[in-house]
């Protein structure tokens, strides 16, 4: 499944990330990378976008960015 | 080593206290300028260490080194250019992992580096145990702990960054596994270009080719002989691996280098057992909440508003008798003032005087503006304020850091273009930051209000409260849908940036820091303005008061002027004045007249005054018996004397409209009633508006000149009123239509042109707008006439209209999202959209 389907509170494992360009090179530069643990912390009021907890800092990607990061439970 | 000066630069990740660093460094040994041929601010600064003098400048903050964003290729082309002797690299010690993802990549380019574990105290607190020794060992580079916000750790930094100087690059290699083998393959290749090995660490180039870095391939094409073959072979090179491994090649050496930094950190970090929120998380559990979050945003905003322009407008109130005496310095020292016309020096210079005053007038709300925006970006609020409005601005082609700019340019009533153009820095997207700094320029800033006050007074006396609650509310209507439009065509092209965005933990900000950053804004934008404003001031006079009266006009005003001396004359005659006064002393009475009542301006205590009137009476005893009317003679004298200043004041008056109408600008203003006749505009107006380009605050003025209120006590707006005789509420509303989406004023147009570092973008900023006020005002006036609207009617009716067109405009697509929804991988949004 991907990142965008889990509810705040969740947590998962990266597993693949399938970005290429700016956006794939920017998400890996963060951390985004297979193996990673990542928690949803909230969604934005308006709900996008979403605030991740990764490797124990915090980061905001949109939900349709979100969409590249397949992950696992 | 002392007969030589250092060049060290300083890297690092955002939020992990690089500035601190800087500061703690050079001290206020700063200078801020920009990297040669962009927008990305360089600061540079210096210290000394055991005799040597070192230069440090400071990178912009990267995660990493790519050629993908704008700062990494500045960082990247400094490291490579200009060659530093040492790179000291600041690490968030608190987060080591992720740091060091770029101190892999300094390493990798084979500069002396020093790692600057910084904010230790933030690691302690969260129970993080760093064996500092350990991973000096591991990297083998210098491992320097600090603490910057606190002070310490700079004396241990300045003496890592001495004795490294001269030292080789560090030998600490990353192991690609499989890639190895066609590194090695390029590496080959690549050292048989004899520049191209000493230019670059070999290893380096050969990485980042197989990476597909397009600025490598660039490089590459520069100095090698043959590129095409290496671009080639490493075409090859990249394919064969993708077919071997599976993963592309960037890929894999993105994933390599996290596991390195993953294994470095496991090494030498010892974690906490337990995992506890930290204050950060629980502040955002309500600073982001749905509700509470926007509530908070809110009032935040209210109270920079409230702070920066209200109180700020205050200050500035306060602070303007500064200003005052300067222009009255220089009143002192030009030359003195004619009878009809002014010598050109005094006239000019004083022009250009009260040009840069009623610029420097801003400097209160601009430094608190500046303050309370270091605040925001102190304390990292701003990453929420994204988080918060992003989704909402997105739907314009803006972005979540488009909140300020717009804010700042004055989304309700009051602020300045100035800064909120500077404040579109801070957007990381080329595309919604160009749509930014095109809206801002639309918001009401203050020096449009003046202009509003005066039409709503004459044209809205009875709705006066609602009509500003009109102007100041539709800017935003306007500009959403104008955003939109722009980023959907003209900007389609720029690129646009991922959003991801770090939440980095709160900090209190200090009050050097914010101090420190504000003045260092107020002055880069002084140095930035002023002299454009008095070039441009100066092109304005020509402008307004060329080519001048004919002869034959010229001679009837002096005439007129000859009339009134020469009565004053006779009764001169009659007086015991007679063969003391002469004619030529009529001037210099007046102006004496008139330099007793200024230096006695503001003066209340009885002694003072009293001593002012002993000089005066000592320069010149006659003069100031006439004027202070003593004797019964003089009192006579005095009436009379009084025509005389009526009848100068008149024929000045009246000079200087005719000047005006038939001046450069004047005649454009007649020259563009065809077209503007359409808006309900005729000359008189459009000299105003043209006045308000090199800023906006003339509008006003101008029309107060125009309708010639100076030495009446009648208000523009009663004046214009009795001026314009045809005028209703609907050409009021045209107009004020039109000074709402007045193109940007010159000092904004600088600032855009430095904020999009192009001159086409800034004509563009003046062009589209110019020509968007005169579509809307002509819409709203010729279609109100036609339909037989009044001006309130019209008002209405044209909120409705802009609302609608924003919420039209929120329903198309954004070009990013057209091309998902085409190539059909969105999955509708299930879940975690509730």
């Amino acid at each position: 499944m991907t990142l965008n389907e889990l509810r705040p509170g969740a947590c998962c494992i990266l597993t693949d990330m399938t970005a290429e360009g700016a956006l794939g090179q920017r998400l890996m530069d963060l951390g985004f990378c297979p193996g990673a643990e990542i928690e949803i912390v909230r969604n934005a009021p308006l709900v996008d976008p979403v605030e991740l907890q990764l490797d124990g800092y915090h980061v905001s990607i949109r939900h349709n960015e979100a969409e590249y990061i397949r992950v696992e439970a | 080593m002392s007969s030589r000066n250092l060049l060290v630069a300083l890297a690092g990740q955002p939020n992990s206290g690089k500035s601190t660093v800087f500061n703690l460094l050079t001290g206020a040994r700063q200078h801020v300028a920009n990297y040669p041929g962009v927008t990305v601010e360089k600061k540079t600064g210096s210290f000394g260490v055991k005799g040597t003098s070192v230069k440090l400048v400071d990178l912009p903050g990267t995660y990493s080194l790519t050629s993908y964003s704008l700062e990494e290729r500045v960082a990247r082309d400094f490291l490579l250019g200009d060659s530093p002797d040492v790179v000291i690299d600041v690490a968030d010690a608190s987060n080591l992992k992720r740091s060091l993802y770029l101190t892999l990549q300094l390493l990798e380019m084979e500069v002396p580096t020093v790692l600057g574990l910084n904010m230790m105290d933030v690691a302690e607190r969260r129970g993080q145990r760093i064996n500092t020794d350990k991973l000096q060992d591991i990297l083998g580079i210098p491992v320097v702990p600090t603490k910057a916000k606190r002070g310490e750790g700079k004396d241990a930094l300045k003496e890592a960054v001495y004795s490294l100087a001269g030292n080789a690059g560090p030998s600490f290699k990353i192991d690609y596994g499989k890639l190895e083998a066609y590194i090695s393959e390029l590496e080959e290749l690549l050292v048989e270009d004899p520049v191209l090995s000493v230019l670059y660490p070999v290893r380096w180039f050969a990485i980042k080719l197989l990476e597909g870095d397009s600025e490598t391939a660039e490089l590459l094409k520069k100095t090698h002989p043959d590129a095409q073959s290496v671009l080639d072979r490493t075409d090859s090179c990249r394919q064969r691996f993708q077919d071997e491994d599976g993963n592309a090649c960037e890929r894999h050496i993105a994933f390599t280098r996290h596991a390195s930094c993953a294994k470095v950190t496991r090494e030498t970090v010892t974690l906490p057992t337990e995992k506890r929120r930290n204050l950060s998380d629980l502040a955002d559990r309500y600073v982001c909440n749905r509700v509470l979050g926007p509530l908070i945003l809110i009032a935040i905003l209210f109270v920079l508003y409230e702070v920066s322009i209200v109180f700020g407008n205050w200050l500035a109130l306060q602070a303007w008798p500064l200003w005052g005496a300067l222009e009255s310095f220089f009143a002192d020292i030009l030359p003195q003032a004619g009878f009809l016309n002014d010598p050109l020096l005094r006239s000019l210079g004083l022009w250009v005087v009260k040009s840069l005053t009623a610029i420097l007038n801003y400097l209160p709300i601009f430094f608190l503006l500046f303050s309370l925006i270091a605040v925001l970006e102190d304390s990292g609020y701003m990453p929420r304020m994204a988080f918060i409005l992003d989704r909402l601005f997105r739907r314009f082609g803006l972005h979540g850091q488009s909140t300020l700019p717009l804010i700042l340019g004055g989304v309700y009533v009051g602020g300045c273009a100035i800064p909120g153009v500077m404040a579109t820095k801070a957007i990381p997207d080329e595309r919604a930051r160009l749509a930014t700094i095109m809206i801002v320029p639309m918001m009401n800033c203050l020096a449009k209000v003046p202009l509003y006050l005066i039409l709503i007074g004459a044209y809205f006396p009875d709705v006066a409260g609602v009509a500003m609650f009109f102007i100041a509310t539709v800017t935003l209507f306007m500009a959403l849908p104008v955003a939109k439009i722009l980023s959907i065509t003209v900007l389609k092209k720029r690129p646009s940036a991922p959003f991801i965005m770090e939440m980095p933990p709160y900090h209190i900000p200090t009050i050097t820091g914010v101090l420190r950053r504000a003045i260092e804004r107020v002055w880069l934008f002084m140095k930035k303005i002023v002299t454009v404003v008095a070039a441009v001031a100066v092109v304005v006079f020509v402008l307004i008061n060329y080519p001048g009266l004919t002869s034959s006009r010229t001679a009837y005003y002096e005439d007129m002027q000859d009339t009134a001396v020469a009565v004053f004359m006779k009764d001169v005659n009659k007086t015991e004045f007679k063969d003391v006064i002469r004619s030529h002393d009529v001037l210099p009475i007046i102006l004496f007249g008139e330099a007793l009542k200024n230096a006695k301006r503001k003066i209340t205590d009885k002694n003072m005054s009293a001593a002012i009137n002993e000089e005066f009476q000592a320069g010149n005893p006659i003069y100031y018996a006439v004027i202070k009317r003593v004797g019964k003679d003089a009192k006579k004298l005095n009436k009379s004397l009084k025509k005389v200043i009526q009848v100068r004041k008149k024929v000045r008056r009246e000079a200087r409209a005719e000047r005006f109408e038939t001046s450069f600008l004047g005649s454009m203003g007649k020259a563009l009633e065809p077209v503007t006749q359409w808006a309900g505009f005729n000359w008189r107006i459009n000299i105003a508006l043209l006045s308000a380009f090199a800023a906006k605050e003339n509008s006003a003025a101008t029309l107060g000149s125009i309708y010639g209120i100076d030495g009446s006590d009648q208000s523009v707006q009663d004046s214009m009123k009795a001026g314009e005789i045809g005028f209703t509420s609907l050409h009021a509303l045209a107009l004020m239509l039109f000074m709402a989406l007045y193109p940007p004023c010159v000092p904004t147009s600088i600032m855009v042109r430095s904020q999009t570092n192009s001159t086409s973008w800034m004509l563009f900023s003046i062009g589209y707008q110019t020509l968007l006020g005169l579509f809307v005002s002509s819409l709203v006036f010729t279609g109100a006439t036609v339909l037989g609207l009044t001006g309130f009617q019209a008002m209405w009716a044209f909120y409705a209209l802009c609302v609608l067109a924003t919420l039209v405009m929120a329903m198309i697509p954004n070009p990013e999202e057209r091309k998902a929804a085409s190539a059909a991988i969105i999955t509708p949004c299930k879940e975690n959209c509730s």
